[in-house]
Protein backbone atom coordinates (compact mmCIF):
# COMPACT_ATOMS: atom_id res chain seq x y z
CA UNK A 1 0.00 0.00 0.00
CA UNK A 2 1.25 3.47 -0.87
CA UNK A 3 1.68 5.75 2.13
CA UNK A 4 2.82 8.77 0.11
CA UNK A 5 1.87 9.66 -3.43
CA UNK A 6 3.29 12.77 -5.05
CA UNK A 7 2.22 13.66 -8.58
CA UNK A 8 3.61 16.51 -10.65
CA UNK A 9 4.52 18.55 -7.60
CA UNK A 10 5.73 22.04 -8.45
CA UNK A 11 6.53 25.06 -6.33
CA UNK A 12 7.34 28.38 -7.90
CA UNK A 13 8.30 31.59 -6.07
CA UNK A 14 8.00 34.28 -8.73
CA UNK A 15 10.69 33.43 -11.27
CA UNK A 16 12.33 30.82 -9.07
CA UNK A 17 11.30 27.23 -9.60
CA UNK A 18 12.02 25.61 -6.24
CA UNK A 19 10.44 22.25 -7.05
CA UNK A 20 9.86 21.27 -10.63
CA UNK A 21 7.22 18.70 -11.45
CA UNK A 22 8.36 15.85 -9.23
CA UNK A 23 6.53 12.57 -8.95
CA UNK A 24 7.22 9.71 -6.56
CA UNK A 25 5.54 7.24 -4.27
CA UNK A 26 6.52 5.58 -1.02
CA UNK A 27 5.08 2.26 0.04
CA UNK A 28 4.24 1.53 3.64
CA UNK A 29 7.44 0.71 5.53
CA UNK A 30 9.72 2.28 2.91
CA UNK A 31 12.44 4.73 3.79
CA UNK A 32 12.88 7.19 0.96
CA UNK A 33 15.94 9.42 0.86
CA UNK A 34 15.80 12.90 -0.61
CA UNK A 35 19.33 13.74 -1.67
CA UNK A 36 20.57 16.94 -3.15
CA UNK A 37 22.70 19.98 -2.58
CA UNK A 38 21.63 23.18 -0.91
CA UNK A 39 18.66 24.66 -2.72
CA UNK A 40 17.86 21.40 -4.49
CA UNK A 41 14.28 21.48 -3.18
CA UNK A 42 14.41 18.93 -0.35
CA UNK A 43 13.07 21.15 2.42
CA UNK A 44 10.49 22.71 0.11
CA UNK A 45 9.25 19.24 -0.80
CA UNK A 46 8.98 18.27 2.85
CA UNK A 47 7.20 21.54 3.68
CA UNK A 48 4.62 20.80 0.97
CA UNK A 49 4.18 17.25 2.24
CA UNK A 50 3.46 18.68 5.68
CA UNK A 51 0.96 21.21 4.37
CA UNK A 52 3.17 24.07 5.53
CA UNK A 53 3.49 25.22 1.95
CA UNK A 54 0.85 25.22 -0.79
CA UNK A 55 2.14 23.74 -4.06
CA UNK A 56 1.87 25.81 -7.20
CA UNK A 57 0.60 22.67 -8.91
CA UNK A 58 0.53 18.95 -8.38
CA UNK A 59 -1.07 16.67 -5.88
CA UNK A 60 0.05 15.08 -2.62
CA UNK A 61 -1.75 12.17 -0.99
CA UNK A 62 -0.59 10.94 2.40
CA UNK A 63 -2.18 7.84 3.96
CA UNK A 64 -5.04 8.18 1.50
CA UNK A 65 -5.74 11.83 2.34
CA UNK A 66 -5.42 14.59 -0.23
CA UNK A 67 -3.17 17.14 1.48
CA UNK A 68 -4.78 19.96 -0.48
CA UNK A 69 -8.24 19.22 0.88
CA UNK A 70 -7.96 17.12 4.00
CA UNK A 71 -4.51 17.69 5.45
CA UNK A 72 -5.50 17.58 9.13
CA UNK A 73 -6.71 13.98 8.84
CA UNK A 74 -3.24 13.01 7.60
CA UNK A 75 -1.31 15.30 9.96
CA UNK A 76 -2.61 13.48 13.03
CA UNK A 77 -0.98 10.30 11.68
CA UNK A 78 2.31 11.88 10.60
CA UNK A 79 5.08 13.72 12.35
CA UNK A 80 8.18 15.66 11.60
CA UNK A 81 11.60 16.43 13.00
CA UNK A 82 14.19 18.94 11.97
CA UNK A 83 17.11 20.50 13.80
CA UNK A 84 16.10 23.80 12.21
CA UNK A 85 12.72 23.95 13.93
CA UNK A 86 13.13 24.28 17.68
CA UNK A 87 10.98 23.20 20.55
CA UNK A 88 10.10 25.85 23.16
CA UNK A 89 13.42 26.11 24.92
CA UNK A 90 12.11 27.35 28.28
CA UNK A 91 9.81 24.37 28.68
CA UNK A 92 11.23 21.20 30.15
CA UNK A 93 11.56 18.11 28.01
CA UNK A 94 8.57 16.57 29.78
CA UNK A 95 6.43 19.68 29.27
CA UNK A 96 7.34 19.74 25.59
CA UNK A 97 6.29 16.12 25.20
CA UNK A 98 3.07 16.82 27.12
CA UNK A 99 2.27 19.80 24.87
CA UNK A 100 2.75 17.77 21.69
CA UNK A 101 0.97 14.80 23.20
CA UNK A 102 -2.07 17.02 23.67
CA UNK A 103 -1.74 18.59 20.23
CA UNK A 104 -1.71 15.10 18.69
CA UNK A 105 -4.42 13.87 21.11
CA UNK A 106 -2.23 10.95 22.16
CA UNK A 107 -4.15 8.46 24.32
CA UNK A 108 -2.53 7.39 27.61
CA UNK A 109 -0.03 10.20 27.21
CA UNK A 110 1.88 9.68 30.44
CA UNK A 111 2.51 6.04 29.54
CA UNK A 112 3.66 7.01 26.05
CA UNK A 113 6.07 9.56 27.52
CA UNK A 114 7.47 6.92 29.88
CA UNK A 115 8.08 4.59 26.93
CA UNK A 116 9.89 7.32 25.00
CA UNK A 117 11.95 8.25 28.06
CA UNK A 118 13.07 4.65 28.35
CA UNK A 119 13.67 4.01 24.66
CA UNK A 120 15.47 7.25 23.87
CA UNK A 121 17.21 7.44 27.23
CA UNK A 122 15.77 10.83 28.18
CA UNK A 123 15.54 10.16 31.90
CA UNK A 124 18.61 12.13 32.93
CA UNK A 125 17.30 15.39 31.50
CA UNK A 126 13.52 14.95 31.32
CA UNK A 127 12.91 17.81 33.77
CA UNK A 128 15.52 20.13 32.30
CA UNK A 129 14.53 23.05 30.02
CA UNK A 130 14.98 22.09 26.37
CA UNK A 131 17.19 25.14 25.81
CA UNK A 132 19.79 23.82 28.24
CA UNK A 133 20.41 20.55 26.41
CA UNK A 134 23.36 19.56 24.27
CA UNK A 135 22.88 19.11 20.52
CA UNK A 136 22.68 15.34 20.93
CA UNK A 137 20.12 15.56 23.71
CA UNK A 138 18.06 18.04 21.68
CA UNK A 139 18.04 15.66 18.75
CA UNK A 140 16.78 12.83 20.95
CA UNK A 141 14.07 15.08 22.35
CA UNK A 142 13.09 16.20 18.84
CA UNK A 143 12.88 12.56 17.86
CA UNK A 144 10.75 11.78 20.92
CA UNK A 145 8.42 14.64 19.93
CA UNK A 146 8.28 13.25 16.37
CA UNK A 147 7.34 9.82 17.69
CA UNK A 148 4.89 10.93 20.36
CA UNK A 149 1.86 9.99 18.23
CA UNK A 150 3.20 6.69 16.82
CA UNK A 151 3.42 8.26 13.34
CA UNK A 152 2.70 6.13 10.32
CA UNK A 153 4.61 8.61 8.18
CA UNK A 154 7.69 10.32 9.52
CA UNK A 155 9.37 13.21 7.73
CA UNK A 156 12.91 13.91 8.81
CA UNK A 157 14.93 16.88 7.65
CA UNK A 158 18.62 16.19 8.33
CA UNK A 159 17.91 14.36 11.58
CA UNK A 160 21.57 13.86 12.48
CA UNK A 161 22.95 17.24 11.40
CA UNK A 162 25.50 18.57 13.91
CA UNK A 163 25.63 15.33 15.90
CA UNK A 164 28.80 13.53 16.85
CA UNK A 165 29.26 10.13 15.12
CA UNK A 166 28.29 8.17 18.21
CA UNK A 167 25.02 10.02 18.79
CA UNK A 168 24.25 10.04 15.08
CA UNK A 169 24.71 6.27 14.98
CA UNK A 170 22.41 5.86 17.96
CA UNK A 171 19.72 7.94 16.27
CA UNK A 172 20.02 5.92 13.05
CA UNK A 173 19.79 2.65 14.93
CA UNK A 174 16.75 3.86 16.74
CA UNK A 175 15.07 4.97 13.51
CA UNK A 176 15.77 1.59 11.94
CA UNK A 177 14.28 -0.18 14.92
CA UNK A 178 11.19 2.02 15.01
CA UNK A 179 10.61 1.57 11.27
CA UNK A 180 11.04 -2.21 11.45
CA UNK A 181 8.77 -2.56 14.48
CA UNK A 182 6.04 -0.13 13.43
CA UNK A 183 6.05 -0.36 9.64
CA UNK A 184 6.37 3.42 9.53
CA UNK A 185 7.14 5.12 6.23
CA UNK A 186 10.06 7.52 6.47
CA UNK A 187 11.01 10.34 4.15
CA UNK A 188 14.51 11.45 4.95
CA UNK A 189 16.22 14.58 3.61
CA UNK A 190 19.91 14.43 4.32
CA UNK A 191 23.34 15.50 3.23
CA UNK A 192 24.83 12.50 4.96
CA UNK A 193 25.41 9.86 2.31
CA UNK A 194 26.35 7.12 4.73
CA UNK A 195 23.08 7.69 6.55
CA UNK A 196 21.09 7.50 3.34
CA UNK A 197 22.91 4.36 2.26
CA UNK A 198 22.21 2.71 5.58
CA UNK A 199 18.58 3.71 6.09
CA UNK A 200 17.00 4.18 2.70
CA UNK A 201 15.43 1.60 0.45
CA UNK A 202 15.04 4.14 -2.33
CA UNK A 203 16.77 7.41 -3.11
CA UNK A 204 15.56 10.44 -5.05
CA UNK A 205 18.40 12.61 -6.32
CA UNK A 206 17.26 16.22 -6.52
CA UNK A 207 18.94 19.01 -8.37
CA UNK A 208 17.51 22.47 -8.99
CA UNK A 209 14.11 21.27 -7.93
CA UNK A 210 13.97 18.27 -10.24
CA UNK A 211 14.43 14.57 -9.66
CA UNK A 212 17.46 13.86 -11.81
CA UNK A 213 17.86 10.25 -10.81
CA UNK A 214 16.32 7.65 -8.55
CA UNK A 215 16.75 4.09 -7.44
CA UNK A 216 17.91 1.99 -4.55
CA UNK A 217 21.36 2.87 -3.17
CA UNK A 218 22.75 -0.32 -4.73
CA UNK A 219 21.21 0.51 -8.12
CA UNK A 220 22.71 3.98 -8.08
CA UNK A 221 26.14 2.73 -7.06
CA UNK A 222 26.05 0.17 -9.85
CA UNK A 223 24.77 2.61 -12.41
CA UNK A 224 27.43 5.20 -11.66
CA UNK A 225 30.17 2.69 -11.02
CA UNK A 226 30.92 4.17 -7.63
CA UNK A 227 31.70 2.71 -4.25
CA UNK A 228 29.65 5.10 -2.18
CA UNK A 229 26.75 7.47 -2.60
CA UNK A 230 28.92 10.49 -1.94
CA UNK A 231 30.65 9.97 -5.27
CA UNK A 232 27.29 9.47 -6.96
CA UNK A 233 26.12 12.69 -5.35
CA UNK A 234 29.20 14.53 -6.65
CA UNK A 235 28.74 13.08 -10.13
CA UNK A 236 25.21 14.41 -10.20
CA UNK A 237 26.05 17.73 -8.57
CA UNK A 238 28.85 18.31 -11.07
CA UNK A 239 27.01 16.95 -14.08
CA UNK A 240 29.40 14.00 -14.45
CA UNK A 241 26.62 11.50 -14.87
CA UNK A 242 27.31 10.60 -18.48
CA UNK A 243 31.03 10.19 -17.91
CA UNK A 244 30.39 8.10 -14.83
CA UNK A 245 27.88 5.92 -16.61
CA UNK A 246 30.24 5.40 -19.51
CA UNK A 247 33.00 4.50 -17.08
CA UNK A 248 30.66 2.07 -15.34
CA UNK B 1 -10.55 19.66 19.56
CA UNK B 2 -10.63 20.79 23.19
CA UNK B 3 -7.53 18.76 23.92
CA UNK B 4 -5.57 20.41 21.12
CA UNK B 5 -6.68 23.84 22.32
CA UNK B 6 -5.65 22.90 25.85
CA UNK B 7 -2.31 21.62 24.51
CA UNK B 8 -1.36 25.03 23.17
CA UNK B 9 -2.66 26.81 26.27
CA UNK B 10 -0.69 24.42 28.45
CA UNK B 11 2.47 25.34 26.52
CA UNK B 12 1.98 28.99 27.57
CA UNK B 13 0.81 28.26 31.10
CA UNK B 14 3.88 26.09 31.66
CA UNK B 15 5.97 29.06 30.63
CA UNK B 16 4.29 31.35 33.17
CA UNK B 17 4.43 28.73 35.90
CA UNK B 18 8.13 29.18 36.42
CA UNK B 19 8.78 32.68 35.13
CA UNK B 20 8.03 35.34 37.72
CA UNK B 21 9.25 38.18 35.46
CA UNK B 22 6.53 37.20 33.00
CA UNK B 23 3.93 37.24 35.78
CA UNK B 24 5.15 40.63 37.04
CA UNK B 25 5.08 42.01 33.50
CA UNK B 26 1.40 41.09 33.22
CA UNK B 27 0.29 43.38 36.04
CA UNK B 28 3.14 45.92 36.09
CA UNK B 29 1.73 48.39 33.59
CA UNK B 30 -1.95 48.23 34.69
CA UNK B 31 -0.90 48.78 38.33
CA UNK B 32 1.43 51.62 37.35
CA UNK B 33 -1.34 53.26 35.33
CA UNK B 34 -3.71 52.89 38.25
CA UNK B 35 -1.22 54.56 40.60
CA UNK B 36 -0.70 57.55 38.30
CA UNK B 37 -4.38 58.09 37.50
CA UNK B 38 -5.49 57.18 41.01
CA UNK B 39 -3.37 59.93 42.54
CA UNK B 40 -4.54 62.34 39.85
CA UNK B 41 -8.16 61.54 40.66
CA UNK B 42 -7.49 61.91 44.40
CA UNK B 43 -5.88 65.27 43.80
CA UNK B 44 -8.85 66.47 41.75
CA UNK B 45 -11.30 65.27 44.38
CA UNK B 46 -9.39 66.97 47.21
CA UNK B 47 -9.16 70.35 45.49
CA UNK B 48 -12.68 70.72 44.21
CA UNK B 49 -16.22 69.56 44.65
CA UNK B 50 -18.32 66.60 43.78
CA UNK B 51 -18.35 67.18 40.03
CA UNK B 52 -14.61 66.72 39.69
CA UNK B 53 -14.70 63.77 42.05
CA UNK B 54 -17.05 62.18 39.53
CA UNK B 55 -14.64 63.12 36.78
CA UNK B 56 -11.95 61.33 38.77
CA UNK B 57 -14.12 58.25 39.00
CA UNK B 58 -14.73 58.21 35.26
CA UNK B 59 -11.00 58.66 34.78
CA UNK B 60 -10.25 55.60 36.88
CA UNK B 61 -13.02 53.61 35.19
CA UNK B 62 -11.58 54.61 31.83
CA UNK B 63 -8.07 53.57 32.81
CA UNK B 64 -9.20 50.18 34.09
CA UNK B 65 -11.49 49.36 31.18
CA UNK B 66 -8.96 50.53 28.60
CA UNK B 67 -6.45 48.19 30.18
CA UNK B 68 -8.91 45.36 29.53
CA UNK B 69 -8.81 46.14 25.80
CA UNK B 70 -5.07 46.62 25.78
CA UNK B 71 -4.29 43.46 27.78
CA UNK B 72 -6.63 41.26 25.75
CA UNK B 73 -5.04 42.51 22.52
CA UNK B 74 -1.51 42.07 23.80
CA UNK B 75 -2.38 38.74 25.42
CA UNK B 76 -3.28 37.25 22.06
CA UNK B 77 -0.55 38.93 20.00
CA UNK B 78 2.25 38.21 22.45
CA UNK B 79 1.24 34.56 22.88
CA UNK B 80 1.49 34.19 19.11
CA UNK B 81 4.84 35.95 19.08
CA UNK B 82 6.12 33.68 21.88
CA UNK B 83 5.67 30.80 19.42
CA UNK B 84 7.49 32.77 16.78
CA UNK B 85 10.37 33.78 19.05
CA UNK B 86 10.90 30.19 20.17
CA UNK B 87 10.93 29.08 16.49
CA UNK B 88 8.18 26.65 17.36
CA UNK B 89 5.57 27.69 14.80
CA UNK B 90 6.81 25.09 12.32
CA UNK B 91 5.96 22.30 14.75
CA UNK B 92 2.63 23.87 15.70
CA UNK B 93 1.50 24.38 12.12
CA UNK B 94 2.33 20.80 11.08
CA UNK B 95 0.44 19.36 14.04
CA UNK B 96 -3.28 18.58 13.70
CA UNK B 97 -4.07 21.89 15.44
CA UNK B 98 -6.42 23.80 13.12
CA UNK B 99 -5.85 27.55 12.71
CA UNK B 100 -9.15 28.33 14.44
CA UNK B 101 -8.11 26.09 17.33
CA UNK B 102 -4.86 27.99 17.58
CA UNK B 103 -6.82 31.26 17.74
CA UNK B 104 -9.12 29.75 20.38
CA UNK B 105 -6.07 28.79 22.47
CA UNK B 106 -4.58 32.26 22.07
CA UNK B 107 -7.91 33.81 23.09
CA UNK B 108 -7.93 31.53 26.14
CA UNK B 109 -4.47 32.78 27.03
CA UNK B 110 -5.57 36.35 26.41
CA UNK B 111 -8.43 35.95 28.92
CA UNK B 112 -6.08 34.52 31.55
CA UNK B 113 -3.42 37.17 30.93
CA UNK B 114 -5.98 39.99 31.01
CA UNK B 115 -7.47 38.99 34.34
CA UNK B 116 -4.10 38.29 35.91
CA UNK B 117 -2.95 41.69 34.73
CA UNK B 118 -5.96 43.88 35.43
CA UNK B 119 -7.37 42.30 38.58
CA UNK B 120 -4.55 43.64 40.81
CA UNK B 121 -5.15 47.14 39.40
CA UNK B 122 -8.89 46.85 40.06
CA UNK B 123 -8.21 45.75 43.64
CA UNK B 124 -5.70 48.58 44.04
CA UNK B 125 -8.27 51.13 42.86
CA UNK B 126 -10.73 49.76 45.38
CA UNK B 127 -8.26 49.59 48.30
CA UNK B 128 -6.44 52.90 47.84
CA UNK B 129 -8.82 55.16 45.96
CA UNK B 130 -12.17 53.75 47.11
CA UNK B 131 -13.10 53.23 43.49
CA UNK B 132 -15.08 50.03 43.12
CA UNK B 133 -15.41 49.15 39.45
CA UNK B 134 -17.70 46.27 40.38
CA UNK B 135 -20.23 48.83 41.69
CA UNK B 136 -21.23 49.18 38.05
CA UNK B 137 -23.02 45.89 38.54
CA UNK B 138 -23.51 43.02 36.11
CA UNK B 139 -23.32 45.38 33.15
CA UNK B 140 -19.59 45.50 33.83
CA UNK B 141 -19.34 41.98 32.43
CA UNK B 142 -20.87 43.21 29.17
CA UNK B 143 -18.35 46.07 29.08
CA UNK B 144 -15.53 43.59 29.68
CA UNK B 145 -16.76 41.21 26.98
CA UNK B 146 -17.05 43.97 24.39
CA UNK B 147 -13.65 45.43 25.10
CA UNK B 148 -12.01 42.01 25.02
CA UNK B 149 -13.61 41.12 21.70
CA UNK B 150 -12.33 44.39 20.27
CA UNK B 151 -8.87 43.61 21.65
CA UNK B 152 -8.93 40.19 19.95
CA UNK B 153 -10.04 41.71 16.67
CA UNK B 154 -7.12 44.15 16.74
CA UNK B 155 -4.75 41.35 17.80
CA UNK B 156 -5.87 39.17 14.91
CA UNK B 157 -5.12 42.11 12.63
CA UNK B 158 -1.63 42.38 14.15
CA UNK B 159 -1.02 38.62 13.81
CA UNK B 160 -2.19 38.83 10.19
CA UNK B 161 0.31 41.61 9.53
CA UNK B 162 3.07 39.54 11.15
CA UNK B 163 2.14 36.60 8.92
CA UNK B 164 2.33 38.91 5.92
CA UNK B 165 5.34 41.07 6.80
CA UNK B 166 7.22 38.96 9.34
CA UNK B 167 9.10 40.26 12.35
CA UNK B 168 9.00 43.82 10.99
CA UNK B 169 5.35 44.04 12.03
CA UNK B 170 6.04 42.94 15.63
CA UNK B 171 6.20 46.45 17.18
CA UNK B 172 2.56 46.95 16.19
CA UNK B 173 1.62 44.47 18.91
CA UNK B 174 2.65 47.06 21.51
CA UNK B 175 1.55 50.25 19.84
CA UNK B 176 -1.37 49.72 17.53
CA UNK B 177 -4.13 50.06 20.11
CA UNK B 178 -2.75 53.35 21.45
CA UNK B 179 -3.54 54.78 18.02
CA UNK B 180 -7.20 54.03 18.63
CA UNK B 181 -7.28 55.43 22.17
CA UNK B 182 -7.92 59.08 21.19
CA UNK B 183 -11.01 58.00 19.23
CA UNK B 184 -12.25 55.49 21.80
CA UNK B 185 -13.64 58.18 24.12
CA UNK B 186 -11.80 56.62 27.04
CA UNK B 187 -11.51 59.80 29.10
CA UNK B 188 -13.90 62.18 27.32
CA UNK B 189 -17.19 61.85 25.46
CA UNK B 190 -17.35 61.42 21.69
CA UNK B 191 -18.99 64.86 21.46
CA UNK B 192 -15.66 66.46 22.42
CA UNK B 193 -14.10 65.25 19.18
CA UNK B 194 -14.33 67.37 16.02
CA UNK B 195 -17.48 66.58 14.05
CA UNK B 196 -15.61 64.92 11.18
CA UNK B 197 -13.94 62.47 13.58
CA UNK B 198 -17.08 61.47 15.42
CA UNK B 199 -18.32 58.90 12.83
CA UNK B 200 -14.90 57.24 12.97
CA UNK B 201 -15.07 57.19 16.75
CA UNK B 202 -18.57 55.74 16.75
CA UNK B 203 -17.38 52.95 14.46
CA UNK B 204 -15.21 51.72 17.34
CA UNK B 205 -16.92 49.36 19.80
CA UNK B 206 -14.80 50.84 22.58
CA UNK B 207 -16.30 54.34 22.13
CA UNK B 208 -19.77 52.91 22.85
CA UNK B 209 -18.50 51.03 25.88
CA UNK B 210 -16.91 54.14 27.38
CA UNK B 211 -19.98 56.25 26.66
CA UNK B 212 -21.97 53.56 28.45
CA UNK B 213 -19.52 53.47 31.34
CA UNK B 214 -19.75 57.24 31.87
CA UNK B 215 -23.52 57.11 31.74
CA UNK B 216 -23.58 54.35 34.36
CA UNK B 217 -21.03 56.05 36.61
CA UNK B 218 -22.30 59.61 36.39
CA UNK B 219 -26.04 59.22 35.88
CA UNK B 220 -26.59 55.67 37.04
CA UNK B 221 -28.25 54.93 33.70
CA UNK B 222 -27.36 51.90 31.63
CA UNK B 223 -27.28 52.83 27.97
CA UNK B 224 -28.40 49.64 26.30
CA UNK B 225 -28.32 51.37 22.93
CA UNK B 226 -24.56 51.88 23.27
CA UNK B 227 -24.05 48.31 24.44
CA UNK B 228 -26.06 46.97 21.51
CA UNK B 229 -24.02 49.12 19.13
CA UNK B 230 -20.79 47.86 20.71
CA UNK B 231 -21.86 44.23 20.26
CA UNK B 232 -22.97 44.82 16.66
CA UNK B 233 -19.73 46.58 15.78
CA UNK B 234 -17.71 43.87 17.47
CA UNK B 235 -19.38 41.22 15.34
CA UNK B 236 -18.32 43.17 12.26
CA UNK B 237 -14.79 43.79 13.61
CA UNK B 238 -14.09 40.23 14.69
CA UNK B 239 -15.56 38.80 11.47
CA UNK B 240 -13.41 41.16 9.39
CA UNK B 241 -10.34 40.25 11.47
CA UNK B 242 -11.06 36.52 11.10
CA UNK B 243 -11.35 36.88 7.32
CA UNK B 244 -8.11 38.89 7.23
CA UNK B 245 -6.34 36.24 9.34
CA UNK B 246 -7.61 33.38 7.16
CA UNK B 247 -6.44 35.19 4.01
CA UNK B 248 -3.02 36.03 5.44
CA UNK B 249 -2.57 32.52 6.79
CA UNK B 250 -3.30 31.11 3.34
CA UNK B 251 -1.01 33.68 1.76
CA UNK B 252 1.76 32.69 4.19
CA UNK B 253 1.30 29.05 3.18
CA UNK B 254 1.59 30.05 -0.49
CA UNK B 255 4.54 32.42 -0.09
CA UNK B 256 6.48 30.19 2.27
CA UNK B 257 6.33 32.76 5.08
CA UNK B 258 5.26 30.08 7.56
CA UNK B 259 8.64 28.43 7.13
CA UNK B 260 10.71 31.55 7.71
CA UNK B 261 8.41 33.55 9.99
CA UNK B 262 10.26 35.43 12.70
CA UNK B 263 13.48 35.64 10.75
Amino acid sequence: MQAIQVEGLTKRYGDVLAVDNITFTADTGDTIGLLGGNGAGKTTTIAMLLGLLVPTSGRITVLGHDMGKDRFAALSRMNFSSPYVALPHRLTVRENLEVYGHLYSVPKLERRIQVLIAELDLGAFINRPAGQLSAGQKTRVALAKALINHPEVLLLDEPTASLDPDTADMVRSWLERYRDESGCTILLASHNMAEVERLCSHVLMLKQGRIVDRGSPDDLLLRYGRKDLEDVFLDIARDRRQAAEVAA
Amino acid sequence: MMRRIWGLMYRHLALYRRSWPRLVELCYWPVLQMCIWGFTASFLASRTGNSLALAGATLLGGVLLWEITLRSQMGLSISFMEEMWSRNLGHVFVSPLRPFEMIAALIGMSIIRTFLGVLPAILLAWAFYAFNLFALGPVLILFFVNLMIMGWAVALGVVSLILRHGAGAEPLAWGVLFGLAPFSAVFYPVSVLPKFLQPFSLALPSAHVFEGMRSALVHGIIRWDHLAAAFALNIVWIAAAAVLFARQFHHARVSGALISIGE
